[in-house]
């Protein structure tokens, strides 16, 4: 049997449906795969002994005659989701040593469709970042180029999923931090609508912008874990009451008479060449297979930038206001007092970008200050999202590039924060809208390394995504290509 | 010049809910610290409010009630600090769009009838408790508190007397002991007030400089931090100065006023719409469907027992300062029918057994049915009143129904005119000297004779008409003297 590091969801099914392996056999190897691939630094957690009960509980579960998707294949999740048995760091110093204790929405589906919770992925501290480079950890190494991000903040979820230590994995996005890295690896990954997933149990960052996503290596994986963590939960109010689809039926339906819309604001200077090319050269594929491609314009593009950098950090300012050494988490040893206590438990628990980030997000919400920055930031995003419902009268898809650039050289960003929040200049908008949006492989650059195609849907139709995704796949090759290993 | 006090009261209500307003941890009080909490009582990371639709019906209760415009589309927003009892770091309340509006209430103070204006109600969650322990110089967080529904009542500044302010709060927490939304005990920190205060002269419509004090834990202590800050502030406008807009906390021991000592530079609360919860939206069905289902108001009872009952408004007012009292003697009218015994025997002989007792009328041991029975029973004079009151002690003592008590004790009244004569003959004879000066005309006599008579009868003859019969014997008796 080939090895289960080369295998997907789909195909491992398949082997322990048919019997050809068990979970613990598969936990097994992957856990070696793991092992093996500490290079590329994408655990912060691997939970081998519980990796390996929860193998056996599902390998029981099978025995007796249960059949669910995710039944006994391991899955990892992003350091930022609560799970059981594990810790929970962002990546952050502050969360040093906690113990999850309780099992976030998400982790509870996968435990229910019989996943193996394999480890927790490192990450940007606290999501804030898209190199993957602000970790406490270390940063996440890209496995096509060691030297080179993975993208941010959902590195890890990324490289353990393109380097085949896992079939599949969670993340999650709130400017692109899942699309973004699933483009500089050269998988798939997706961002659902906003309320698709529930967000109980995963640490907030910006609450009206955070999604769970998903990565995998191909979009029939991709359509499966998706429809395992979708869903309704009375514990979000966010979170909206529709019934998720099956979003694999829709990767046969073909792209015949789909219109996809190319927004000429996301085709600007700064755009690598070689990644235009390679999104402008899918997007005909896409209408050689019966699709056809239509001009939009999103006029207010050019102020996505602005408007997440004040709303994202404003709202993780006031999400962040609750590590103050208290009640969990790192606390300075020997306190002066009160002040003392939050002053410095805060100054040596949060890395840079963290109280970068929180400075601003107060400043922004501070008297005076209010109404020009937050107030008015939330307006533009409502012209924003305006832009695309204009733009989907004349399309069903639209489609861009995910990043202006492939994998960068580690620390070639790390001191110009604005080049780095520039990494983001095209995922940005979709989460201002709250729009599903998708990350598909669709070339490589000169250097070898990988270029997305983002897709971005109405509200709810994740299955035009698949509809392209699936149709787009079986046309070409990029999603089965792999760094040497 | 004579100057005016300018009194505006915030009144913080904790709601008796069964969860808190954002989460499923118990809202109940008196559990050891730190037992009613959950992940979002705890601001775990990744914990997320969902809002308790009982918070919203409460509050639409109370605004309905306070007369007030109630909010459609309505909106949390996060109120930042830190502090160790407040766990996410912010409190969710509302800010600018609060769920009732430019209200007002009807105040009875003494004679003098009022309407303070009810300038806003709003939803929040309650903060934990920080205990000092001076011991170990460290502080002890309890989190039991943290996320217990609050409703914030601001009134208008149209209060213009401590006394006033003391008969202001008493009403509010009538009102939401008759809507069954709060027990409003302040020394149970269920309601708690902060005033706000300043003088100007009289005729003058703009506004002095206002002190806020904080904290006041009893209606007294509300009228006394009144009166104080009103001499104090007296005081420092006499001399010529300004009155510094401060907050004050009340020092109840000293009866004095003191600056708090700023434990926050004036804090920037940030406050922004909280993203965790989408707009609350209240359509007009669901506040028709509360308008019905409201119990009646303290104001529209006591109306109800003067007008139905004919009580006096005194005897109204103090039935109706309980809803369980008035729900209590309109249960007794329906079996007695009789709306003054019912009145004097609830406010005098119950009431004053239950506070003897220290007993709240929702425990008492004799109920309205029982009652209204014993009132029936003296009306019938099957007993006479003296003898209803040991009736009631017993009713009191042992919950048994007052036919049970008067049967087990042989208590009937003796009516018949000859089981009763018979007895005053007896006394006749057996007091012979007394009875001799009485036909001869000593008239002052006759309460020994009818003292004696119902002793005799063991109290159980009706005095009515033991005198009566007295009278008719002395006459029979006086003129068989003169044959």
């Amino acid at each position: 049997m080939t090895h289960p590091s080369q295998l997907g969801i789909g195909d491992l099914r398949t082997a322990l449906d048919g019997k050809k392996t068990s979970s613990v056999e598969v936990t097994t190897a992957l856990l070696e795969t793991i092992n093996a691939g500490k290079k590329y630094n994408a655990f912060i957690e691997v939970s081998n002994e519980q990796a390996l009960s929860q193998a056996k509980a599902a390998d029981e579960r099978f025995a007796r005659g249960e059949r669910a998707p995710l039944l006994g294949i391991p899955i990892a999740i992003k350091d930022n989701i609560l799970a059981v048995g594990t810790k929970t760091t962002c990546a952050s110093k502050i969360l040093g040593n906690f113990l999850s204790p309780y099992d976030a929405t998400v982790t509870k589906k996968l435990r229910a469709s019989g996943a193996v919770i394999i480890g927790k992925t490192n990450m940007d501290e606290f999501a804030m970042g898209s190199s993957n480079e602000t970790s406490t950890y270390g940063s996440v190494k890209n496995p096509w180029d060691l030297d080179r991000v993975p993208g941010g903040s959902s590195g890890g979820s990324a490289a353990a999923t393109l380097a085949g230590l896992v079939p599949g994995a969670l993340g999650t996005d709130t400017g692109g931090s899942v699309r973004q890295p699933a483009s500089l690896c050269g998988i798939y990954g997706l961002k659902p609508t906003y309320g698709r997933v529930s967000r109980y149990g995963v640490v907030a960052f910006a609450s009206s912008l955070d999604q769970v996503g998903t990565f995998a290596r191909s979009a029939a994986d991709l359509a499966s874990l998706t429809e395992v963590i979708s869903g309704h939960d009375a514990l979000d109010s966010t979170s909206v009451a529709k019934a998720a689809p099956a979003y694999s039926s829709a990767l046969t339906k073909g792209v015949k008479g789909l219109r996809v819309g190319v927004p000429k604001e996301y085709f600007i200077k700064g755009l690598d060449p070689e990644v235009e090319k390679a999104v402008l050269t899918a997007i005909r594929k896409i209408e050689d297979l019966g699709a056809t491609a239509v001009p939009v314009s999103l006029p207010h593009t050019e102020h996505s930038l602005a408007v997440y950098y004040v709303l994202a950090p404003a709202e993780a300012s006031s999400n962040l206001a609750r590590f103050d050494g208290i009640r969990y988490g790192f606390r300075i040893p020997e306190p002066k007092d009160l002040k003392d206590l939050y002053y410095r438990t805060r100054s040596e628990g949060f890395g840079k970008e963290v109280k970068r980030r929180i400075m601003v997000g107060a400043f922004v919400l501070s008297t005076g200050y209010y109404d020009a920055y937050y107030l008015r930031a939330q307006k533009v995003r409502t012209l924003i999202a305006k832009d695309f419902t204009n733009a989907f009268t004349q399309c069903d898809v639209i489609a861009s590039p995910v990043a202006p650039t492939t994998a960068f050289k580690i620390g070639e960003k790390m001191n110009d924060p604005i080049a780095m929040y520039l990494s983001d200049v095209f995922t940005i908008p979709v989460n201002l809208a709250g729009l599903p949006s998708m990350s598909v492989p669709c070339g490589m650059d000169g250097k070898g390394l990988p270029i997305g195609l983002q897709l971005i849907a109405k509200p709810w139709d994740e299955e035009a995504l698949f509809q392209v995704a699936g149709a787009y796949e079986a046309a070409t090759n990029w999603h089965s290509m792999r760094p040497a290993a | 010049m004579e100057f005016e006090a300018v009194i505006g009261l915030e009144v913080h209500l904790q709601l008796q809910t069964k969860s808190k307003i954002f989460c499923g941890a118990s809202a109940d009080f008196g559990a050891s610290p730190n037992e009613f909490i959950d992940p979002l009582t705890l601001g775990l990371p990744g914990s997320l409010p969902v809002l308790n639709r009982r918070v919203a019906e409460f509050a639409v209760m109370l605004g309905l009630a306070m007369n007030c415009e109630i909010r459609q589309f309505n909106r949390f927003a996060r109120k930042h600090y830190f502090y160790p009892d407040l766990p996410k770091g912010y409190q969710i309340s509302q800010f600018d769009e609060p769920i009732c509006e430019r209200g007002h209430i009807t105040v009875h103070f003494g004679d003098a009838v009022r309407t303070i204006g009810i300038k806003r109600i709003h939803m929040e969650e309650d903060a934990g408790k920080n205990i000092h322990d001076t011991r170990t110089h460290s502080s002890l967080v309890d989190l039991n508190r943290a996320g217990v529904p609050l409703l914030e009542i601001v009134s208008e500044p149209d209060i213009r007397s401590p006394s006033e302010a003391s008969a202001y709060l008493k009403s509010v927490r009538q009102i939401a002991r008759f809507l069954e939304i709060s027990d409003g005990n302040m020394d149970e920190g269920s309601l708690r007030c902060d005033a706000n205060i300043s003088l100007r002269p009289v005729g003058q419509l703009k506004f002095g400089t206002r002190t806020e004090i904080k904290n006041i834990n009893s209606f007294k202590f509300v009228e006394r931090a009144l009166e104080y800050e009103i001499v104090r502030q007296m005081a420092v406008l006499k001399s010529g100065k300004e009155v510094a807009q401060e907050t004050l906390l009340f020092d109840s021991a000293q009866g004095v006023t003191r600056a708090m000592r700023s434990k926050e530079e004036s804090a920037d609360y940030r406050y922004f719409p909280d993203p965790d919860l989408p707009p609350l939206v209240i359509n007009e069905s669901w506040i028709e469907e509360i308008r019905e289902k409201l119990p009646k108001l303290p104001e529209q009872r006591l109306k109800e027992f003067c007008e139905v009952y004919g009580l006096s408004t005194y005897d109204a007012a103090i039935l109706t300062a309980e809803r369980a009292c008035a729900d209590y003697f309109e249960a007794v009218f329906k079996v007695c029918n009789n709306a003054k015994s019912a009145c004097n025997w609830v406010t005098s002989e119950l009431f004053g057994a239950l506070n003897k007792q220290s007993v709240d009328i929702k425990e008492t041991p004799v109920s309205a049915q029982h009652l209204g029975e014993l009132i029936k029973l003296v009306e019938g004079e099957t007993i006479s009143g003296k003898m209803a009151k040991s009736v009631f002690e017993e009713m009191f003592a042992t919950s048994k129904s007052p036919g049970e008590i008067v049967e087990a004790k042989g208590l009937q009244q003796v009516t018949d005119d000859g089981a009763i004569l018979a007895i005053v003959r007896q006394v006749f004879e057996q007091n012979k000297s007394q009875a001799t000066e009485f036909i001869g005309g000593n008239d002052r006599l006759h309460s020994f004779f009818v003292g004696q008579t119902m002793k005799l009868s063991k109290g159980s003859a009706n005095p009515k008409k033991v005198n009566e019969l007295i009278t008719a014997e002395l006459s029979r008796l006086r003129a068989e003297a003169q044959k």
